[in-house]
Protein backbone atom coordinates (compact mmCIF):
# COMPACT_ATOMS: atom_id res chain seq x y z
CA UNK A 1 0.00 0.00 0.00
CA UNK A 2 2.60 2.53 1.13
CA UNK A 3 6.22 1.91 0.40
CA UNK A 4 8.86 4.20 1.80
CA UNK A 5 12.32 3.64 0.38
CA UNK A 6 15.44 5.11 1.98
CA UNK A 7 14.01 8.52 2.74
CA UNK A 8 16.14 11.12 4.44
CA UNK A 9 15.18 14.58 5.63
CA UNK A 10 17.51 17.13 7.15
CA UNK A 11 16.35 20.49 8.42
CA UNK A 12 18.47 23.67 8.30
CA UNK A 13 21.05 21.95 6.16
CA UNK A 14 24.51 23.51 6.26
CA UNK A 15 23.82 25.65 9.31
CA UNK A 16 24.73 25.26 12.96
CA UNK A 17 21.11 24.16 13.61
CA UNK A 18 21.31 21.23 11.20
CA UNK A 19 19.03 18.39 12.32
CA UNK A 20 18.87 15.04 10.56
CA UNK A 21 15.22 14.18 11.27
CA UNK A 22 15.12 10.98 9.21
CA UNK A 23 18.15 8.96 8.20
CA UNK A 24 17.58 6.69 5.26
CA UNK A 25 14.37 5.22 6.64
CA UNK A 26 12.55 2.43 4.84
CA UNK A 27 9.12 1.13 5.75
CA UNK A 28 6.53 -1.00 4.04
CA UNK A 29 2.94 -0.46 5.10
CA UNK A 30 0.49 -3.12 4.01
CA UNK A 31 -3.09 -2.52 3.03
CA UNK A 32 -5.33 -2.50 6.10
CA UNK A 33 -2.44 -1.96 8.53
CA UNK A 34 -3.20 0.24 11.52
CA UNK A 35 0.22 1.22 12.78
CA UNK A 36 0.82 3.09 16.00
CA UNK A 37 4.07 5.04 16.15
CA UNK A 38 5.83 5.96 19.39
CA UNK A 39 9.16 7.60 20.06
CA UNK A 40 10.95 10.48 21.71
CA UNK A 41 10.34 14.05 20.75
CA UNK A 42 12.60 14.69 17.81
CA UNK A 43 12.79 11.03 16.82
CA UNK A 44 11.24 11.84 13.44
CA UNK A 45 7.65 10.61 13.97
CA UNK A 46 5.98 13.80 12.80
CA UNK A 47 8.51 14.22 10.00
CA UNK A 48 7.62 10.73 8.79
CA UNK A 49 3.92 11.58 8.82
CA UNK A 50 4.53 14.90 7.06
CA UNK A 51 6.59 13.18 4.39
CA UNK A 52 3.81 10.67 3.74
CA UNK A 53 1.21 13.46 3.61
CA UNK A 54 3.37 15.59 1.33
CA UNK A 55 3.65 18.56 3.71
CA UNK A 56 7.39 17.89 3.49
CA UNK A 57 9.35 16.63 0.50
CA UNK A 58 12.27 14.28 1.30
CA UNK A 59 15.88 15.20 0.48
CA UNK A 60 16.37 11.72 -0.94
CA UNK A 61 14.47 8.47 -1.23
CA UNK A 62 11.08 7.59 -2.64
CA UNK A 63 7.50 7.19 -1.47
CA UNK A 64 5.04 5.02 -3.39
CA UNK A 65 1.31 4.53 -2.89
CA UNK A 66 0.32 1.29 -4.63
CA UNK A 67 3.14 1.62 -7.15
CA UNK A 68 2.38 5.30 -7.82
CA UNK A 69 5.41 7.46 -7.14
CA UNK A 70 4.15 10.33 -4.99
CA UNK A 71 7.54 11.52 -3.71
CA UNK A 72 7.29 14.94 -5.34
CA UNK A 73 3.50 15.30 -5.23
CA UNK A 74 2.50 18.34 -3.11
CA UNK A 75 0.20 17.79 -0.12
CA UNK A 76 -2.94 19.29 -1.67
CA UNK A 77 -2.66 16.77 -4.52
CA UNK A 78 -1.74 13.87 -2.30
CA UNK A 79 -4.93 14.46 -0.33
CA UNK A 80 -6.77 12.53 -3.04
CA UNK A 81 -5.27 9.41 -1.40
CA UNK A 82 -4.93 10.60 2.19
CA UNK A 83 -7.15 11.87 4.98
CA UNK A 84 -5.46 13.62 7.86
CA UNK A 85 -6.20 14.19 11.52
CA UNK A 86 -4.04 16.88 13.08
CA UNK A 87 -2.75 17.24 16.60
CA UNK A 88 -4.40 20.65 16.79
CA UNK A 89 -8.18 20.14 16.53
CA UNK A 90 -8.45 23.58 14.94
CA UNK A 91 -6.19 22.61 12.03
CA UNK A 92 -8.47 20.02 10.46
CA UNK A 93 -11.60 22.15 10.27
CA UNK A 94 -12.39 25.72 9.16
CA UNK A 95 -13.65 27.79 12.12
CA UNK A 96 -15.68 30.36 10.24
CA UNK A 97 -17.51 27.84 8.10
CA UNK A 98 -20.56 25.96 9.32
CA UNK A 99 -20.44 22.27 10.17
CA UNK A 100 -22.32 21.61 6.94
CA UNK A 101 -19.88 23.62 4.82
CA UNK A 102 -16.93 21.81 6.37
CA UNK A 103 -18.54 18.51 5.45
CA UNK A 104 -19.24 19.74 1.94
CA UNK A 105 -15.55 20.44 1.44
CA UNK A 106 -14.68 17.03 2.89
CA UNK A 107 -17.12 15.37 0.49
CA UNK A 108 -15.14 16.91 -2.38
CA UNK A 109 -11.68 15.94 -1.15
CA UNK A 110 -10.82 14.01 -4.29
CA UNK A 111 -12.98 16.06 -6.65
CA UNK A 112 -12.79 19.55 -8.12
CA UNK A 113 -14.60 22.40 -6.42
CA UNK A 114 -16.86 24.02 -8.98
CA UNK A 115 -19.25 26.94 -8.96
CA UNK A 116 -22.27 24.73 -8.31
CA UNK A 117 -24.06 24.85 -4.96
CA UNK A 118 -23.55 21.44 -3.38
CA UNK A 119 -25.11 22.19 -0.01
CA UNK A 120 -28.44 20.69 -1.10
CA UNK A 121 -31.19 19.17 0.99
CA UNK A 122 -30.24 15.60 0.22
CA UNK A 123 -26.63 16.36 1.09
CA UNK A 124 -27.70 18.00 4.36
CA UNK A 125 -29.84 15.01 5.29
CA UNK A 126 -27.04 12.55 4.66
CA UNK A 127 -24.65 14.62 6.81
CA UNK A 128 -27.22 14.90 9.61
CA UNK A 129 -27.56 11.10 9.62
CA UNK A 130 -23.80 10.84 10.11
CA UNK A 131 -23.81 13.53 12.82
CA UNK A 132 -26.45 11.56 14.72
CA UNK A 133 -24.05 8.64 15.12
CA UNK A 134 -21.80 10.88 17.24
CA UNK A 135 -24.49 11.37 19.89
CA UNK A 136 -23.34 14.94 20.42
CA UNK A 137 -26.59 16.59 19.35
CA UNK A 138 -24.82 18.27 16.44
CA UNK A 139 -27.45 17.02 13.98
CA UNK A 140 -29.73 19.68 15.48
CA UNK A 141 -27.42 22.55 14.59
CA UNK A 142 -25.69 21.67 11.32
CA UNK A 143 -25.36 25.36 10.46
CA UNK A 144 -23.48 26.24 13.64
CA UNK A 145 -20.02 27.65 13.01
CA UNK A 146 -17.22 25.13 13.51
CA UNK A 147 -15.49 27.71 15.71
CA UNK A 148 -18.28 27.48 18.28
CA UNK A 149 -17.56 23.80 19.01
CA UNK A 150 -15.14 22.25 21.51
CA UNK A 151 -11.82 20.71 20.53
CA UNK A 152 -13.17 17.21 21.17
CA UNK A 153 -16.21 17.81 18.98
CA UNK A 154 -14.07 19.26 16.22
CA UNK A 155 -11.67 16.33 16.32
CA UNK A 156 -14.59 13.88 16.15
CA UNK A 157 -16.02 15.79 13.20
CA UNK A 158 -12.61 15.78 11.47
CA UNK A 159 -12.68 11.99 11.75
CA UNK A 160 -16.18 11.78 10.29
CA UNK A 161 -15.12 14.18 7.54
CA UNK A 162 -12.11 12.01 6.69
CA UNK A 163 -14.40 9.33 5.23
CA UNK A 164 -16.89 11.65 3.52
CA UNK A 165 -15.09 11.02 0.26
CA UNK A 166 -13.32 7.91 -1.00
CA UNK A 167 -10.61 7.12 1.51
CA UNK A 168 -7.77 4.66 1.68
CA UNK A 169 -5.11 6.11 3.94
CA UNK A 170 -5.64 7.87 7.27
CA UNK A 171 -2.82 9.72 9.02
CA UNK A 172 -3.34 10.66 12.65
CA UNK A 173 -0.79 12.95 14.30
CA UNK A 174 -1.34 12.73 18.06
CA UNK A 175 -5.10 13.11 17.53
CA UNK A 176 -5.92 13.19 21.25
CA UNK A 177 -2.97 15.19 22.57
CA UNK A 178 -5.02 18.37 23.03
CA UNK A 179 -8.12 16.67 24.43
CA UNK A 180 -9.39 15.87 27.92
CA UNK A 181 -9.45 12.14 28.84
CA UNK A 182 -13.14 11.68 28.12
CA UNK A 183 -13.04 13.37 24.70
CA UNK A 184 -9.81 11.51 23.94
CA UNK A 185 -11.52 8.18 24.60
CA UNK A 186 -14.48 9.11 22.38
CA UNK A 187 -12.20 10.23 19.57
CA UNK A 188 -10.06 7.08 19.77
CA UNK A 189 -13.08 4.79 19.71
CA UNK A 190 -14.45 6.67 16.72
CA UNK A 191 -11.08 6.51 14.97
CA UNK A 192 -10.90 2.75 15.42
CA UNK A 193 -14.46 2.28 14.17
CA UNK A 194 -13.83 4.41 11.08
CA UNK A 195 -10.57 2.62 10.29
CA UNK A 196 -12.19 -0.79 10.75
CA UNK A 197 -15.41 -0.01 8.85
CA UNK A 198 -13.60 1.60 5.95
CA UNK A 199 -10.78 -0.96 5.95
CA UNK A 200 -8.38 1.99 5.95
CA UNK A 201 -4.63 1.86 6.09
CA UNK A 202 -3.76 4.03 9.07
CA UNK A 203 -0.71 5.46 10.76
CA UNK A 204 -1.08 7.07 14.17
CA UNK A 205 1.62 8.94 16.06
CA UNK A 206 0.90 8.97 19.77
CA UNK A 207 2.49 9.70 23.14
CA UNK A 208 -0.17 7.75 25.02
CA UNK A 209 1.43 4.34 25.53
CA UNK A 210 -1.92 2.79 26.35
CA UNK A 211 -3.36 3.84 22.99
CA UNK A 212 -0.23 2.60 21.24
CA UNK A 213 -0.75 -0.83 22.79
CA UNK A 214 -4.56 -1.01 22.62
CA UNK A 215 -5.08 0.14 19.07
CA UNK A 216 -3.77 -1.06 15.76
CA UNK A 217 -2.16 -4.24 14.50
CA UNK A 218 1.43 -3.04 14.36
CA UNK A 219 3.63 -0.91 16.56
CA UNK A 220 6.67 1.05 15.50
CA UNK A 221 9.18 2.59 17.87
CA UNK A 222 11.30 5.36 16.44
CA UNK A 223 14.61 6.66 17.67
CA UNK A 224 16.94 9.22 16.15
CA UNK A 225 15.38 9.22 12.73
CA UNK A 226 15.12 5.45 12.32
CA UNK A 227 12.68 2.65 13.09
CA UNK A 228 14.23 0.87 16.04
CA UNK A 229 11.51 -1.73 16.63
CA UNK A 230 8.71 -2.89 14.37
CA UNK A 231 6.28 -5.19 16.21
CA UNK A 232 3.79 -7.24 14.23
CA UNK A 233 0.36 -7.95 15.65
CA UNK A 234 1.50 -11.10 17.48
CA UNK A 235 4.59 -9.45 18.98
CA UNK A 236 2.55 -6.41 19.88
CA UNK A 237 0.15 -8.48 21.97
CA UNK A 238 3.05 -9.79 23.99
CA UNK A 239 4.25 -6.40 25.16
CA UNK A 240 2.57 -4.00 27.56
CA UNK A 241 2.67 -0.37 28.56
CA UNK A 242 5.46 -0.99 31.09
CA UNK A 243 7.69 -2.46 28.40
CA UNK A 244 7.21 0.67 26.34
CA UNK A 245 7.93 2.98 29.23
CA UNK A 246 11.05 0.96 30.05
CA UNK A 247 12.21 1.40 26.47
CA UNK A 248 11.79 5.13 26.81
CA UNK A 249 13.91 5.15 29.97
CA UNK A 250 16.90 3.34 28.54
CA UNK B 1 -30.20 67.47 0.36
CA UNK B 2 -28.59 67.22 -3.08
CA UNK B 3 -25.32 67.05 -1.19
CA UNK B 4 -26.33 63.93 0.74
CA UNK B 5 -27.82 62.29 -2.35
CA UNK B 6 -24.42 62.65 -3.99
CA UNK B 7 -22.87 60.98 -0.96
CA UNK B 8 -25.30 58.06 -1.23
CA UNK B 9 -24.54 57.73 -4.93
CA UNK B 10 -20.83 57.70 -4.20
CA UNK B 11 -21.41 55.15 -1.48
CA UNK B 12 -23.23 52.87 -3.90
CA UNK B 13 -20.49 53.32 -6.49
CA UNK B 14 -17.98 52.36 -3.80
CA UNK B 15 -20.00 49.26 -2.86
CA UNK B 16 -18.03 47.11 -5.30
CA UNK B 17 -14.77 48.34 -3.77
CA UNK B 18 -16.05 47.65 -0.25
CA UNK B 19 -17.11 44.15 -1.25
CA UNK B 20 -13.71 43.62 -2.90
CA UNK B 21 -11.90 44.60 0.28
CA UNK B 22 -14.29 42.37 2.24
CA UNK B 23 -13.24 39.43 0.04
CA UNK B 24 -9.52 40.02 0.41
CA UNK B 25 -9.41 41.19 4.02
CA UNK B 26 -12.20 39.27 5.72
CA UNK B 27 -12.64 36.16 3.58
CA UNK B 28 -9.04 35.51 2.52
CA UNK B 29 -7.41 37.23 5.49
CA UNK B 30 -5.01 39.05 3.15
CA UNK B 31 -4.36 42.79 3.51
CA UNK B 32 -4.26 43.79 -0.15
CA UNK B 33 -3.50 47.34 -1.20
CA UNK B 34 -3.30 46.77 -4.93
CA UNK B 35 -6.62 48.61 -4.61
CA UNK B 36 -5.17 52.10 -5.15
CA UNK B 37 -3.79 50.99 -8.51
CA UNK B 38 -6.61 48.74 -9.72
CA UNK B 39 -9.22 51.36 -8.82
CA UNK B 40 -7.39 53.96 -10.89
CA UNK B 41 -6.94 51.47 -13.74
CA UNK B 42 -10.69 50.89 -13.80
CA UNK B 43 -11.32 54.63 -13.92
CA UNK B 44 -8.61 55.43 -16.46
CA UNK B 45 -9.58 52.64 -18.85
CA UNK B 46 -13.22 53.71 -18.67
CA UNK B 47 -12.31 57.37 -19.32
CA UNK B 48 -10.08 56.47 -22.26
CA UNK B 49 -12.60 54.11 -23.83
CA UNK B 50 -15.55 56.48 -23.43
CA UNK B 51 -13.61 59.33 -25.01
CA UNK B 52 -12.63 57.04 -27.85
CA UNK B 53 -16.18 56.09 -28.56
CA UNK B 54 -16.50 52.68 -26.94
CA UNK B 55 -19.76 51.64 -25.35
CA UNK B 56 -19.91 52.17 -21.57
CA UNK B 57 -20.75 48.49 -21.01
CA UNK B 58 -17.62 47.37 -22.86
CA UNK B 59 -15.66 49.96 -20.87
CA UNK B 60 -16.95 48.52 -17.59
CA UNK B 61 -16.09 44.96 -18.63
CA UNK B 62 -12.61 45.98 -19.82
CA UNK B 63 -12.02 47.81 -16.53
CA UNK B 64 -12.99 44.74 -14.54
CA UNK B 65 -10.70 42.50 -16.59
CA UNK B 66 -7.82 44.92 -16.03
CA UNK B 67 -8.52 44.94 -12.29
CA UNK B 68 -8.64 41.14 -12.24
CA UNK B 69 -5.25 41.01 -13.97
CA UNK B 70 -3.75 43.36 -11.37
CA UNK B 71 -5.11 41.15 -8.57
CA UNK B 72 -3.85 37.99 -10.23
CA UNK B 73 -0.37 39.52 -10.53
CA UNK B 74 -0.37 40.54 -6.87
CA UNK B 75 -1.61 37.07 -5.90
CA UNK B 76 1.05 35.39 -8.01
CA UNK B 77 3.85 37.52 -6.56
CA UNK B 78 2.57 36.81 -3.05
CA UNK B 79 2.17 33.05 -3.45
CA UNK B 80 4.91 32.07 -5.88
CA UNK B 81 7.68 34.34 -4.60
CA UNK B 82 6.45 34.15 -0.98
CA UNK B 83 6.35 37.93 -0.73
CA UNK B 84 4.25 39.54 2.01
CA UNK B 85 0.90 40.51 0.46
CA UNK B 86 1.30 44.16 1.50
CA UNK B 87 4.62 44.36 -0.33
CA UNK B 88 3.24 42.49 -3.37
CA UNK B 89 0.37 44.98 -3.46
CA UNK B 90 2.68 47.99 -3.21
CA UNK B 91 4.83 46.66 -6.07
CA UNK B 92 1.84 46.16 -8.38
CA UNK B 93 0.22 49.44 -7.35
CA UNK B 94 3.44 51.35 -8.07
CA UNK B 95 3.85 49.75 -11.47
CA UNK B 96 0.22 50.41 -12.35
CA UNK B 97 0.68 54.15 -11.89
CA UNK B 98 2.90 54.36 -14.98
CA UNK B 99 0.72 51.94 -16.92
CA UNK B 100 -2.37 54.02 -16.12
CA UNK B 101 -0.59 57.18 -17.23
CA UNK B 102 0.48 55.47 -20.45
CA UNK B 103 -3.08 54.29 -21.17
CA UNK B 104 -4.60 57.71 -20.74
CA UNK B 105 -1.64 59.59 -22.23
CA UNK B 106 -2.36 62.53 -19.93
CA UNK B 107 -2.91 63.01 -16.19
CA UNK B 108 -6.66 63.56 -16.45
CA UNK B 109 -9.53 63.25 -18.86
CA UNK B 110 -12.83 65.11 -18.62
CA UNK B 111 -15.90 63.35 -20.06
CA UNK B 112 -18.02 66.29 -21.11
CA UNK B 113 -21.20 65.47 -23.02
CA UNK B 114 -20.32 61.81 -23.38
CA UNK B 115 -23.01 59.21 -22.95
CA UNK B 116 -22.29 56.73 -20.14
CA UNK B 117 -24.08 54.14 -18.02
CA UNK B 118 -25.24 56.67 -15.46
CA UNK B 119 -25.97 59.75 -17.51
CA UNK B 120 -27.28 60.66 -20.93
CA UNK B 121 -26.24 64.28 -21.46
CA UNK B 122 -27.98 64.44 -24.83
CA UNK B 123 -31.42 64.09 -23.25
CA UNK B 124 -30.25 65.57 -19.96
CA UNK B 125 -31.26 62.55 -17.91
CA UNK B 126 -29.53 61.08 -14.91
CA UNK B 127 -30.21 57.44 -13.99
CA UNK B 128 -27.47 57.26 -11.37
CA UNK B 129 -29.77 56.29 -8.50
CA UNK B 130 -31.40 53.33 -10.15
CA UNK B 131 -28.29 52.00 -11.95
CA UNK B 132 -25.97 52.32 -8.97
CA UNK B 133 -28.56 50.72 -6.71
CA UNK B 134 -29.10 47.89 -9.19
CA UNK B 135 -25.34 47.30 -9.43
CA UNK B 136 -25.06 46.97 -5.65
CA UNK B 137 -28.01 44.57 -5.39
CA UNK B 138 -26.74 42.37 -8.22
CA UNK B 139 -23.24 42.32 -6.72
CA UNK B 140 -24.55 41.25 -3.31
CA UNK B 141 -26.60 38.45 -4.88
CA UNK B 142 -23.78 37.23 -7.14
CA UNK B 143 -21.08 37.33 -4.47
CA UNK B 144 -23.38 35.61 -1.98
CA UNK B 145 -24.08 32.83 -4.48
CA UNK B 146 -20.39 32.50 -5.28
CA UNK B 147 -19.37 32.25 -1.63
CA UNK B 148 -21.92 29.47 -1.09
CA UNK B 149 -20.78 27.46 -4.09
CA UNK B 150 -18.27 24.65 -3.66
CA UNK B 151 -15.48 26.90 -4.94
CA UNK B 152 -16.65 29.71 -2.66
CA UNK B 153 -16.52 27.40 0.36
CA UNK B 154 -12.95 26.46 -0.61
CA UNK B 155 -12.07 30.15 -0.85
CA UNK B 156 -13.52 30.91 2.57
CA UNK B 157 -11.81 27.90 4.14
CA UNK B 158 -8.48 29.08 2.68
CA UNK B 159 -8.66 32.24 4.77
CA UNK B 160 -9.46 30.12 7.83
CA UNK B 161 -7.09 27.20 7.86
CA UNK B 162 -4.54 26.42 5.16
CA UNK B 163 -3.75 23.04 6.65
CA UNK B 164 -7.42 22.13 6.39
CA UNK B 165 -7.90 23.13 2.76
CA UNK B 166 -4.70 21.38 1.71
CA UNK B 167 -5.94 18.18 3.32
CA UNK B 168 -9.18 18.63 1.36
CA UNK B 169 -7.42 18.74 -1.99
CA UNK B 170 -7.52 22.50 -2.45
CA UNK B 171 -4.47 24.44 -3.57
CA UNK B 172 -4.55 27.47 -1.26
CA UNK B 173 -2.27 29.48 -3.55
CA UNK B 174 -4.71 29.08 -6.41
CA UNK B 175 -7.58 30.18 -4.18
CA UNK B 176 -5.67 33.28 -3.09
CA UNK B 177 -4.92 34.23 -6.69
CA UNK B 178 -8.56 33.73 -7.72
CA UNK B 179 -9.78 35.67 -4.67
CA UNK B 180 -7.44 38.60 -5.25
CA UNK B 181 -8.42 38.62 -8.92
CA UNK B 182 -12.12 38.90 -8.08
CA UNK B 183 -11.44 41.43 -5.34
CA UNK B 184 -9.49 43.74 -7.63
CA UNK B 185 -11.89 43.39 -10.51
CA UNK B 186 -14.60 44.66 -8.13
CA UNK B 187 -12.30 47.51 -7.12
CA UNK B 188 -11.80 48.43 -10.78
CA UNK B 189 -15.58 48.35 -11.26
CA UNK B 190 -15.87 51.02 -8.57
CA UNK B 191 -13.23 53.10 -10.34
CA UNK B 192 -15.19 52.81 -13.57
CA UNK B 193 -18.50 53.79 -11.96
CA UNK B 194 -16.97 56.73 -10.11
CA UNK B 195 -15.42 58.10 -13.31
CA UNK B 196 -18.79 57.86 -15.04
CA UNK B 197 -20.48 59.48 -12.07
CA UNK B 198 -18.11 62.40 -11.61
CA UNK B 199 -17.49 62.88 -15.34
CA UNK B 200 -13.72 62.73 -15.38
CA UNK B 201 -10.84 60.37 -14.85
CA UNK B 202 -7.68 61.36 -13.00
CA UNK B 203 -4.38 59.57 -12.59
CA UNK B 204 -4.39 60.40 -8.86
CA UNK B 205 -7.98 59.39 -8.18
CA UNK B 206 -6.93 56.19 -6.41
CA UNK B 207 -4.51 57.62 -3.86
CA UNK B 208 -5.55 56.36 -0.44
CA UNK B 209 -8.76 54.85 -1.76
CA UNK B 210 -8.10 51.54 -0.01
CA UNK B 211 -9.04 53.24 3.27
CA UNK B 212 -12.61 53.79 1.99
CA UNK B 213 -13.00 50.06 1.53
CA UNK B 214 -11.43 49.27 4.89
CA UNK B 215 -13.65 51.84 6.59
CA UNK B 216 -16.75 50.37 4.95
CA UNK B 217 -15.86 46.81 5.99
CA UNK B 218 -15.25 47.99 9.55
CA UNK B 219 -18.51 49.91 9.71
CA UNK B 220 -20.14 46.71 8.46
CA UNK B 221 -18.57 44.81 11.36
CA UNK B 222 -19.86 47.37 13.84
CA UNK B 223 -23.36 47.20 12.32
CA UNK B 224 -23.49 43.42 12.75
CA UNK B 225 -21.79 43.27 16.10
CA UNK B 226 -24.91 42.55 18.09
CA UNK B 227 -26.71 40.70 15.30
CA UNK B 228 -27.88 37.18 16.11
CA UNK B 229 -26.80 35.90 12.71
CA UNK B 230 -23.51 36.42 10.88
CA UNK B 231 -24.71 35.01 7.59
CA UNK B 232 -22.56 35.93 4.59
CA UNK B 233 -25.57 37.60 2.98
CA UNK B 234 -25.99 39.94 5.95
CA UNK B 235 -22.30 40.69 6.04
CA UNK B 236 -22.36 41.70 2.37
CA UNK B 237 -25.32 44.00 2.95
CA UNK B 238 -23.55 45.48 5.98
CA UNK B 239 -20.47 46.24 3.84
CA UNK B 240 -22.60 48.10 1.27
CA UNK B 241 -24.36 50.03 4.04
CA UNK B 242 -20.89 50.73 5.42
CA UNK B 243 -19.86 52.25 2.09
CA UNK B 244 -22.88 54.56 2.10
CA UNK B 245 -22.49 55.55 5.77
CA UNK B 246 -18.81 56.24 5.23
CA UNK B 247 -19.59 58.69 2.41
CA UNK B 248 -22.43 60.28 4.37
CA UNK B 249 -20.19 60.92 7.36
CA UNK B 250 -17.55 62.52 5.13
CA UNK B 251 -20.23 64.60 3.42
CA UNK B 252 -21.54 65.75 6.78
CA UNK B 253 -18.04 66.75 7.82
CA UNK B 254 -17.63 68.85 4.68
CA UNK B 255 -21.13 70.25 5.09
CA UNK B 256 -20.39 71.71 8.52
CA UNK B 257 -17.61 73.71 6.91
CA UNK B 258 -14.43 71.66 7.30
CA UNK B 259 -11.79 72.66 4.75
CA UNK B 260 -11.86 70.06 1.90
CA UNK B 261 -8.04 70.07 1.99
CA UNK B 262 -8.39 68.14 5.23
CA UNK B 263 -10.54 65.41 3.60
CA UNK B 264 -7.84 62.73 3.81
CA UNK B 265 -7.12 63.61 7.42
CA UNK B 266 -10.82 63.39 8.25
CA UNK B 267 -10.98 60.04 6.47
CA UNK B 268 -8.03 58.71 8.46
CA UNK B 269 -9.48 59.93 11.75
CA UNK B 270 -12.87 58.48 10.81
CA UNK B 271 -11.44 55.01 10.14
CA UNK B 272 -9.39 55.20 13.34
CA UNK B 273 -12.54 56.14 15.26
CA UNK B 274 -14.43 53.18 13.82
CA UNK B 275 -11.63 50.83 14.86
CA UNK B 276 -11.46 52.38 18.34
CA UNK B 277 -15.24 52.25 18.66
CA UNK B 278 -15.20 48.54 17.88
CA UNK B 279 -12.44 47.83 20.40
CA UNK B 280 -13.90 49.83 23.30
CA UNK B 281 -17.28 48.14 23.15
CA UNK B 282 -15.67 44.77 22.73
CA UNK B 283 -13.58 44.92 25.90
CA UNK B 284 -16.35 46.35 28.05
CA UNK B 285 -18.58 43.44 27.01
CA UNK B 286 -16.06 40.74 27.74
Amino acid sequence: MIEIKNISKTFNKGTADEIAALKCLSLKINEGDFITVVGFNGSGKSTLLNLISGSLIPDSGEIHFNDIDVTKLPDFKRSQYISRIFQNPLAGTASELSIMENFRLAALRTKSKTLSIGNTNSFRNSVCEKLKTLNMGLENKPDALMGSLSGGQRQALTLLMSVMDESKILLLDEPTAALDPKSAAIVMELAEKIIRDGNLTALMVTHRMKDAINYGNRLIMMKEGLVEHDYSNADKKAINTDDLIRWFNI
Amino acid sequence: MEFYLTAIHQGLAFAALGLGIFLSLRILNIPDITTDGSYTSGGIITAWMLVNGWSPIIAVIASMIAGACAGIITGTIHTRLKVHPLLAGIIVMTGLYSINLAILGRPNQPLINIENLLMSPSVNSDHSSIILFAFSVVLIILINAFLKSDMGISLRATGNSESMVKSMGVNPDRMKIIGLGISNSLTALSGSLIVQYQGFGDINMGIGIVISGLGAVMIGDVLLRNAASRKIFLQLIAVVLGCILFRLILAAALNIGIDPNYLKLITAVLVLSIIAFGKIKFTSKA
